[in-house]
């Protein structure tokens, strides 16, 4: 399954690096703010041509698919009922170092927090371990010799197996994980965040890592 | 275009040949030494970062930039950057309305983040408030340096109002620039305000910032203010040859970046990361005079910019290698860059 149309919530470092990727992917792409589009005017026909500057209700309602790309501190200014039925890509990190202590997130991986407010949508961790000044550059076509792999995680296969067609678009090798619980490998402090890693050397690490988590 | 060129630095903690630490005190001494030693190398900006670790002891950069002040005549001098979140802007304003009397109309600012998030914990501020701490003290910051009193209210102090507040400054608000990493919301806010931009290039491509100055001029117009100037600020060494500049930096990078890796997100640099970074298509500005003129030129020439900050030093390097970067930068690299944009 194709995933359609995108919203990406969020035009920080990471909401525009995403959009552009999916734009030269192929995918229609809205982006939101928690404010008026207007004010996303000129960032989105400067830095992201080509994606849609929406309200985030209207990005979300119309989107196969919705990208968390905002800091973790306003994901609770989002109503969760707006994303009943969607799937929902979690590209969020907890960072308590550079954004401060959340106490909601202290305890577990973040996306399964996100996914336990989230109750109505279908939550995957992805596209959050990469740093977003490299994202963009380190895309490469599917048989690249040096194609990096990316991860993605997710309770519900159907789901992940979307978003690793996402993923592959956009320039990775997709390795899924079966549980956003499993996805805690790509956050901060876990094996394969900030490295870019081949995929052999990336599953090897998300193995070790795996491990250290049971 | 007329292009000015500076040297950033964050106070690094200075070694010893021998790889020893010196003390804070001495690296504090140092760096006014360094200061003064630029304007005679011909640098036109000095600029100092607040930081507050044991490894960038220098969380009061005005006081420093104040000696400096004292002992030259015509480089520029200003902060780069101050982090206005977990300050008080009238204070900021006035330390550097201070620092523009003593210096004769020198003072610059560079308002952001930067690197330094110690500041948050030390001074009772919360880093999850740093975007409404930050938009609403810039909005303050920009009526404060316009002069004349100021009427204001807001959240993060008390309200202000037709406050006169002091000192004067001789000729007009000094300079102010917003440094950006990275998030074009920044950008469109320096504008609306009317400040300057500052490009904080620390990894990767620089040219993918190109869209950032054209974002910039762009918003300018809308927000229908003149255009104005911007600067890229990126980390580099340089010394006689390539190989030594870059004998000399990486040690104390690759350590630095291991210490600061895991609190910043960033990725351990290996030795690939490294050459990458200083080559041609990366952030760091490594090398013998000629390499980084180069590059430099290159990069103002891609960003549309007019000024060049080196941040220049790393914590274990020693004082006479950074005289050695200084008077290099000055004598040589700068001449080179502006006969290269000529």
């Amino acid at each position: 399954m194709e995933p359609g149309r995108l919203a990406v919530l969020g035009a920080g470092h990471v909401g525009p690096v995403i959009a552009r990727l999916a734009i030269k992917a192929g995918y229609p792409v809205g982006i939101a703010t928690s404010g008026d589009p207007e004010n996303l005017a000129l960032i989105t026909e400067l830095m992201i041509p080509g994606a849609q500057p929406r309200w985030a209700r209207d990005a979300i309602a119309e989107a196969d698919v919705v990208v968390l790309a905002m800091p973790l501190h306003r994901f609770d200014e989002i109503d969760p009922s707006l994303l009943n039925g969607k799937l929902v890509v979690d590209a969020i990190n907890y960072w308590p170092a550079t954004e401060g202590v959340l106490e909601a997130f202290e305890y577990g991986g973040s996306s399964e927090i996100v996914a336990r407010r989230l109750a109505g949508s279908v939550v995957v961790k992805a596209l959050n371990h990469i740093g977003y000044h490299e994202l963009e550059g380190r895309a490469r076509p599917a048989g690249a010799p040096d194609r990096r792999a990316a991860g993605v995680a997710g309770d519900d296969p159907p789901a992940v197996a979307t978003i690793a067609g996402l993923i592959d678009g956009i320039g990775y090798d997709p390795v899924r994980l079966g549980s956003l619980r499993a996805g805690r490998v790509l956050e901060p402090g876990g094996p394969v965040f900030g490295v870019v890693l081949p995929l052999d050397e990336f599953e090897r690490a998300a193995r070790v890592g795996s491990r250290s988590l049971a | 275009m007329t292009y000015t060129f500076g040297l950033d630095t964050f106070g690094d903690r200075n070694s010893a040949a021998d790889g020893q630490p010196l003390s804070h005190a001495q690296t504090i001494r140092n760096v006014a030494e360094e200061g003064v030693f630029a304007e005679q190398a011909g640098v036109d900006f000095f600029g100092i970062g607040e930081h507050h670790t044991e490894y960038f002891p220098m969380p009061a950069g005005d006081v420093v930039l104040a000696s400096i002040a004292a002992r030259t005549e015509h480089i520029r001098l200003g902060s780069a950057v101050t982090v206005l979140s977990s300050d008080d802007p009238v204070r900021v304003y006035q330390r550097y309305a201070t620092l523009d009397a003593i210096s004769g109309g020198r003072a610059e600012v560079i308002l952001g983040r930067g690197s330094s998030i110690e500041s948050f914990p030390l001074f009772g501020y919360d880093l999850a408030d740093y975007e409404e701490l930050f938009e609403e003290k810039a909005t303050l910051f920009a009526e404060l340096v316009k002069g004349g009193p100021v009427t204001w209210a807001g959240q993060t102090r008390a309200p202000l109002i037709g406050q006169d507040v002091v000192p004067h400054t001789e000729s007009g608000p000094f300079p102010v620039w917003i440094g950006v990493g990275g998030n074009p919301q920044s950008v469109i806010r320096a504008a609306r305000l009317g400040f300057s931009l500052a490009l904080a290039i620390i990894g990767g491509p620089p040219s993918r910032f190109a869209a950032y100055s054209q974002l910039f001029q762009r918003a300018l117009e809308k927000f229908g203010r003149p255009p104005l100037p911007v600067m890229v600020h990126s980390p580099g060494h340089v010394a006689a040859t390539d190989e030594q500049a870059k004998a000399e930096f990486w040690p104390r990078w690759r350590d630095i970046i291991t210490v600061m890796a895991p609190e910043r997100g960033f990725a351990i640099p290996t030795g690939e990361s490294f050459d990458a970074e200083t080559g041609p298509d990366g952030a760091l500005y490594v090398g013998s005079p000629e390499t980084v003129a180069q590059k430099i030129a290159a990069n103002l020439r891609i960003l549309g910019a007019s000024r060049f900050d080196l941040k220049y030093g790393m914590p274990g390097l020693t004082h006479e290698q950074l005289m050695t970067n200084i008077d290099l930068y000055g004598r040589k690299v700068i001449p080179r860059v502006r006969a290269l944009l000529a």
